[in-house]
């Protein structure tokens, strides 16, 4: 079998680090290649030096069996390889053709034609089934959307060969499988594809074989129907992983949380949070399922201090909490690892260690009389970067600096560490790799063990079930249900998850 | 290269290259590039007396420096430090002016009017920034025009009966030091030097040693988590514009109580203010960094005074070159690609 694209015994180094060693990578015409490793692994290296970005120090790259030299993007571009980033890179107030034809323009008498632009984009968007309007503005369109103009984007310059960086991070389930589908086609088309990922899950669904790397290391290429998501994370991490969170049952005490009647608008008078109720009490973890936009935030941030509720109560430990400004919340005993670690959780240009105590600098020992005490931050933030294993060369590096696992264990050490009696945790795992997730999951259960409440939000199924030692799911403000995880299936969730409050019915009609 | 190295070299290669460009647009215009030069340099190293005139104009400089340093550091461009330094300058002196106390009460309550004239003026963008969301930078630009002009008719209409200054304030408010000025063959070097670098220390200190300075600080960087973290953004808006104006309103305290010793009609701004934030930006807004950009540009702005009188060079030379620095700094991108491509060099010729 021909490969397409073949990079071998690939070699790149920056100054003090080896980022990748001995990496192979061949792709064979009309595959989906996974590249498989943990954050920092040095896939988004590999995936630089194949589109021109970095130069190799060993190795060499064969297309269609020739060695090439790709030097900068524009030979890459001219090789068919095309690359769709996880983070897009369009201009929102552009149309959807105008983006797609940026750089490429097709000029007639000095003008743009506009016209035939939109046509082409047409023509592709409809042979690959991606159902993209070409006049539409892209700040009017869904996140998945956006994904298919800059995969277009990629066809339109006549890319054979599509590298997807993470693709799923920042999709919903249902454009997850709308992806997938698009992949198929793709492939029909005789495309082939090389898919970034982490996510087990993925690549035993849609992959054909896979590349695994390892602290920069190849470890090897495998056929995905050979082996099992068990072995892959075992050979992505380096050790025994397991998937299953190890939990005893729940001993759960008294209500901590008690949300009664809980209504938040938005800025338009629309209910976001809808008459809420719901309890979470000592030593128990409740997960809140739900589709992306159904009043999570608004709950979180209700509970926090951050917005105004309208109406209903919500109290901790009897007292209630939204009379209190944001920080005599947090001081009344409630952790919160936010959704967006970036925008919420971290001041990324302070150094992590100033950063481990920014809901206590204020108090002592880490502050006395308006004056701060760096020798008491530096070792509380020694501390807890060795007790929650924080990957950083040093408590004084900006927290910009470290990876995302990294990030999110220093919040959630900064956030355990402050021993709340609840602990909210929004999305915790977020684009984490499972030996992160593993990690992070073992601490909440860890929290719930030692009597505190968790309430866990997350978009992931999987998470939820995991985790949760009781599962409330929200529907447009609302908790339409509670279910044991014990109980209850992905599907009967995800049914539930889309509004239909009789589950029975639904899982009739989906048998 | 290691990092500080890298922060220093930008603004010492932007000054080079300020002057060399300089240089070429003397030659290019006729003028004596090296006499040009040469004035300058006597025009503020020649004789006692221009050096204690570079110290002089080099203290406002500082101060203007700081005030629009210390918001940059918290997230707001304060553009109104003009405005601040004007109502400053008036608060000072009509303090100055209005009282009649011994040394030891007048002076400090007429340097404290002036910071918190400026400090009242810098709230109102603060203010409207933190409670309507309006921009500083708007705000504060109108508030200079509205400074300038208000402090003008105050002056005709309250200080005085229709005049164009004030008197002199009484001896007991002013900073001028017989010794200071003695010392430098009469020039107008007064205390207030002292301030200032007093100054660069309180900055100092709030940033980088205080619970408010690091409050002040991670709003600046990220509103968003600061609020999650429990701080009061909109109050840490105010202080920040407040801090800086009080800095602001103590330059124009500077010239009231020190250089003038009174407060006149103004026929436009001082642009003292203006020369701050080239001054900030050319001191990385860094305590110390300003002190040595306020250095700089006070030896230029002093010493350019002589150029025309012994090289026939026109003083705005300086101008254009001051301007060029800013131009050279504020483009540190190209400067950046230059060094990183030198030490790239550097380092695979090691390797051969």
């Amino acid at each position: 079998m021909e490969y397409v694209i073949e990079m071998l015994n690939i070699r790149k180094e920056f100054p003090g680090i080896v980022a990748n060693n001995n990496i192979t990578l061949q792709v064979k015409k009309g595959e989906i290649h996974a590249l498989l490793g943990e954050n920092g692994a040095g896939k988004s290296t590999l995936m630089n030096v194949l589109f021109g970005l970095y130069q190799p120090e060993r190795g060499e790259i064969k297309a269609r069996g020739k060695v090439v030299n790709i030097s900068n993007p524009n030979v890459a571009n001219d090789l068919g390889i095309g690359m769709v980033h996880q983070h897009f890179m369009l201009i929102d107030t552009f149309t959807v053709t105008e983006n797609i034809i940026l750089g490429k323009e097709t000029v007639s008498k000095g003008k743009i034609d506009l016209k035939k632009a939109e046509n082409e984009v047409r023509e592709i968007s409809e042979r690959y089934g991606l159902a993209v309007d070409p006049k539409a503005k892209i700040s009017d369109i869904s996140v998945g959307m956006q994904q298919r103009v800059e995969i277009l984007k990629t066809l339109y310059r006549g890319a054979e060969i599509l590298i997807f960086d993470e693709p799923t991070a920042v999709l919903t389930p249902q454009e997850i499988t709308e992806l997938i589908a698009i992949f198929r086609t793709l492939i029909k088309e005789g495309k082939s594809i090389i898919l970034i990922t982490h996510k087990l899950k993925e690549i035993m669904e849609v992959c054909d074989r896979v590349t695994v790397i390892r602290k920069g290391e190849g470890i090897g290429t495998y056929d995905v129907s050979g082996t099992n998501p068990t072995e892959l994370a075992n050979l992505m991490v380096g050790r025994e992983v397991t998937f299953k969170t190890d939990k005893k049952a729940s001993h759960p005490k008294e209500t901590v949380l008690e949300i009664s009647d809980l209504t938040v608008k938005d800025t338009r008078g629309v209910p976001v949070v809808n008459s809420l109720n719901l309890n979470v009490r000592a030593g128990e973890v409740v997960g809140i399922a739900g589709v992306d936009g159904n009043g999570q935030s608004e709950l979180i941030e209700a509970i926090t201090g951050l917005i105004k509720k309208d109406n209903g109560s919500i109290k901790l430990n009897g007292k209630e909490l939204s009379v209190l400004t944001p920080r005599k919340i947090t001081e009344s005993g409630i952790g919160h690892i936010p959704q967006d670690r970036h925008k919420h959780g971290l001041v990324l240009d302070f150094p992590i260690g100033q950063n481990m105590v920014l809901q206590t600098y204020y108090k002592q020992p880490f502050s006395k009389a308006g004056f701060l005490n760096k020798r008491e931050i530096d070792l509380k933030a020694k501390t807890l970067i060795e007790e929650y294993d924080v990957r950083t060369p040093g408590a004084h590096t900006p927290a910009r600096a470290l990876s995302g696992g990294n990030q999110q264990k220093a919040i959630i050490g900064r956030e355990v560490d402050r021993n709340p009696d609840l602990l909210i945790a929004a999305q915790p795992t977020r684009g984490l790799d499972v030996g992160a997730i593993e990690f992070i999951h073992k601490r909440l259960i860890e929290q719930r063990d030692k009597g505190k409440a968790v309430l866990l939000i997350s978009f992931e199924l999987e998470e939820i079930l995991n985790v949760s030692d009781r599962i409330a799911v929200i529907f447009e403000g609302n908790i339409i249900a509670e279910v044991d995880p014990k109980n209850t299936t992905e599907q009967e969730l995800g049914l539930l998850m889309a509004g239909s409050k009789d589950k029975k019915v639904g899982v009739e009609k989906n048998v | 290269m290691s990092n500080t190295i890298r922060k220093i070299s930008i603004p010492v290669i932007s000054v080079l290259l300020g002057i060399i460009v300089g240089t070429i647009i003397m030659l290019v215009s006729g003028y004596d590039p090296a006499a040009a030069y040469i004035a300058l340099w006597n025009g503020a190293f020649g004789e006692v007396y221009f050096v204690g005139e570079v110290v002089r104009q080099i203290t406002p400089l500082i101060l203007a420096g700081l005030a629009v340093a210390f918001a940059f550091r918290t997230g707001l461009f304060n553009i109104g430090v003009e405005g601040q330094l004007i109502v400053g300058w008036l608060a000072a002196v009509w303090v100055g002016v209005a009282f009649d106390l011994p040394k030891i009460i007048h002076l400090p309550l007429a340097v404290l009017a002036g910071a918190a004239a400026g400090a009242l003026w810098a709230f109102v963008p603060g203010f409207l920034k933190a409670r309507f969301r309006v921009h500083e930078v708007i705000v504060s630009i109108m508030m200079n025009y509205i400074a300038l002009h208000v402090s003008n008719y105050l002056i005709r209409n309250v200080l005085t009966e229709k005049a164009d200054r004030t008197e002199n304030i009484p001896a007991s408010a002013s900073l001028r030091s017989d010794f200071l000025s003695s010392m430098t063959d009469y020039s107008r070097l007064h205390w207030g030097i002292l301030i200032a670098l007093g100054c660069v220390l309180i900055m100092w200190l709030i940033l980088q040693k205080t619970v408010k300075g690091y409050e002040l600080k991670a709003v600046g960087f990220n509103q968003h988590a600061s609020q999650y973290a429990g701080m009061n953004v909109n109050r840490n808006i105010v202080l920040s514009m407040v801090i800086s104006g009080a800095f602001a309103g103590l330059a124009g305290t500077m010239e009231g109580l020190g250089t003038f010793e009174y407060v006149s009609n103004k026929a436009g701004f001082t642009g003292v203010g203006f020369d701050g934030i080239a001054v900030a930006l050319l001191g990385a807004n860094g305590p110390l960094g300003i002190v040595f950009a306020a250095a700089l540009f006070g030896f230029l702005k002093v010493g350019a005074l002589n150029m025309p009188l012994e090289a026939g060079v026109p003083n705005e030379m300086v101008d254009i070159i001051i301007a060029l620095i800013v131009f050279f700094v504020a483009a540190n991108y190209m400067i950046r690609i230059f060094l990183e491509k030198l030490s790239k060099n550097k380092s695979k010729k090691g390797e051969k």
